[in-house]
């Protein structure tokens, strides 16, 4: 028995640093899932179902948000949070496209805002109820983004990056110039989010509202990582050729993940919009894109946890740091720099490896 | 007939400016394989630099060398801190250091030089010519010779200098320009360099036109950028092509269809050319190597 249990914990350990390795190794895309098969005692069961990103991670980012609201002064900080949730989940979306896909959008603060202005302008100018509007503008936004991405994705290279920042500056210009209908440069007021009786108000409403859909979102994109499609994109990411000759369909799946990552963001967008109660175009710029892509890109790409990291850093950081918003784009672009050639797995996988090292 | 002569001036103009920025974006593309987001703050670094020299009590004559020259030694700088040690890593890296830089280079001209719009005097005054009632800026004539000269001197350079060759060679093929001896970080220095000293001096030109400010590199280098993806990639021909063919149609549906919708046409031809053919006017359409 004793002999059983310590083999069994040794196939843990060994198990979860091949799952470790395989996720941001582009080399061993296939092993992560296969290296640890089920059932071989209880113990393991138990510890693994614990420890997985999937169970574990997803409970203790619940735990988190849970118990944060306790640590929040007054409303302002509840806004902060707020805020922070819904980038996160953007970035969560954009982390599928960057991290498992290999490919980037600089236009996904145009998806956020196409998201955000559906809602308002279908609430606010057609009476739509608030849901059928979110559901509306996550729709219309996911076709759009497979409209673009089929063509564009058919080709070799990162042409995906020049496509959606065409796409991202075309839908910022557009919700500047249609005045009548989104007010322009001023910004247009939304409607409360009616959910059946309910008026979905205030900042501690809109505080578990988006927690709640932040959690949502992890698990989904972790479960999607885990997936089949989550394999073939790993499998894609190492080596195109090679994921093509085993039969991975490279531009469907790319697309697939596009998709999502862009109905991610039109979600957060529509929420966002009735949490602020507000829209202007400025959520719409190109840098607004750029930052979302910092978020990704500091946390860690191909790191979901890292992107919900990302997104709280520099999110609260403006905010909480006056300072911080006169040198903004000099920040910003410092962080991209350095990040990328001294910390190019980014800041939770860095520290998770030192970490594992210490501790293992 | 005098209106759409305006237009058709006007849209040379800008034409040639984003010919200009479309052929640093080639150059380096070509040398790297890398595409430089930062070429716009290049352009906007040359403007801004020749205002403030100039405040400095330089004439123009002076201060506009001196100005590409800072930019030039600012494009060595990015090339040597960020671009260089990054050089094994996948495009998505390099197109976010490329991006990092460009709004790091924003944020410190923000900081150091202000939020203010700025003019340039026009070289040789500010009295338009009037030729069959459209009228022509003295300045335009500048901007359409500065190119022609420089098409002409890259001819020269890429034809007839060692230098020029190497660099020709490395684009096709790295390894094999390794191979005879070429050191290929020098030629991406080269690159670089004269990538930033073609945006600095296309940001000079145009400063007396549309003005200069720290964040008009966003709109000119990616309209740059859309010039050299209409053209084909990487071809210096097609680059200076697409910049006449976008600057014409940007001043002809600024005119004719909706000036509150100008500066979205850049963007739509990206994405059409992207979706219909895209390797560009005049790109080569290579095969994908295995």
């Amino acid at each position: 028995m004793g002999d059983r249990a310590q083999k069994s914990l040794f196939d843990l350990s060994v198990a979860r640093k091949v799952q470790g390795t395989a996720k941001h190794s582009p080399h061993a895309p296939l092993s992560a899932t296969e290296a640890a098969p089920g059932g071989d005692g209880a113990v393991r069961t138990v510890g693994a179902w614990l420890f997985s990103a999937r169970t574990g991670g997803v409970l203790l980012l619940a735990a988190i948000v849970a118990i944060l609201p306790l640590f929040l002064p007054n409303k302002f900080y509840f806004d902060v949070a707020i805020k922070t949730a819904l980038h996160a989940i953007v970035c969560v979306g954009l982390n599928l496209l960057i991290g498992y896909a290999g490919q980037i959008s600089l236009g996904h603060a145009g998806f956020f805002a196409l998201g955000g202005y559906a809602s308002a302008i279908l609430t606010a100018r057609f009476g739509w109820p608030g849901l059928v509007a979110m559901l509306a503008g996550a729709v219309g936004v996911g076709v759009l983004a497979f409209l673009v991405a089929r063509p564009i994705l058919r080709l070799k290279g990162h042409y995906l990056a020049m496509a959606t920042l065409g796409l991202g500056i075309i839908i910022s210009i557009i919700i500047n110039r249609e005045i009548p209908l989104t007010g322009g440069p001023d910004g247009m007021s939304v409607p409360a989010l009616w959910v059946g009786p309910w008026r979905l108000t205030g900042p501690i409403t809109w505080y578990w509202i988006s927690g709640v859909t932040l959690v949502l979102a992890v698990w989904l994109a972790l479960n999607l990582v885990e997936s089949p499609m989550g394999r073939a994109l790993r499998a894609l990411h190492g080596s195109e050729v090679a994921a093509e000759t085993t039969g991975i369909d490279v531009t469907r799946y790319k697309v697939l993940v596009f998709v999502v990552s862009a109905v991610f963001a039109s979600i957060a967008g529509s929420l966002f919009a009735h949490a602020e109660r507000f829209m202007t175009p400025v959520e719409a710029g190109f840098l607004r894109s750029i930052e979302f892509v910092t978020m990704v890109v500091l946390g860690g790409m191909a790191s979901i946890f890292g992107s919900v990291v990302g997104a709280a850093i520099l999110t609260a950081l403006p905010q909480v740091l006056a300072v911080f918003h006169d040198f903004k784009h000099l920040a910003l672009g410092a962080i991209l720099i350095a990040v990328m050639i001294f910390m190019p797995k980014g800041l939770v996988p860095t520290l998770a490896a030192l970490w594992r090292r210490r501790v293992g | 007939m005098a209106e759409f002569l305006q237009f058709l001036l006007s849209g040379i103009t800008v034409g040639a400016i984003y010919a200009l920025v479309g052929l640093g974006f080639s150059i380096i593309y070509n040398a790297s394989h890398v595409i430089n987001f930062a070429q716009g703050e290049f352009v906007m670094l040359g403007g801004m630099g020749t205002v403030f020299l100039m405040a400095a009590g330089l004439p123009l004559i002076v201060a506009m060398p001196l100005a590409i020259c800072v930019v030039v030694a600012v494009g060595l700088i990015l090339e040597k801190l960020a671009v260089e040690p990054a050089r094994d890593a996948t495009v998505v890296t390099l197109i976010i250091i490329t991006i990092g830089a460009s709004i790091f280079i924003r944020g410190a001209v923000e900081v150091t030089l202000g939020k203010d719009f700025h003019r340039l005097p026009g070289f040789s005054g500010d009295e338009p010519i009037l030729i069959g009632g459209a009228a022509l800026q003295r300045q335009s004539l500048w901007i359409i010779g500065a190119l022609i000269v420089v098409v002409a001197g890259l001819k020269w350079f890429f034809d007839h200098t060692r230098l020029g060759k190497a660099v020709l060679a490395t684009s096709h093929n790295r390894i094999a320009a390794q191979l005879v001896g070429i050191e290929v970080r020098t030629i991406l220095l080269v690159s670089f360099g004269l990538s930033a000293g073609l945006g600095a001096l296309a940001g000079i030109l145009t400063a007396p036109i549309t003005l200069t400010k720290y964040d008009i590199g966003i709109m000119l280098g990616l309209k740059g950028f859309a010039a050299a993806i209409l053209g084909g990639l990487g071809s210096g021909f097609g680059a200076v092509a697409g910049g006449i063919v976008l600057g014409v149609i940007e001043a002809m549906a600024a005119g004719y269809v909706s000036s509150a919708y100008k500066d979205a046409v850049a963007f739509v031809i990206i994405l059409g050319v992207l979706f219909f053919m895209p390797s560009g006017l005049f790109g080569a359409k290579g095969a994908e190597r295995v």
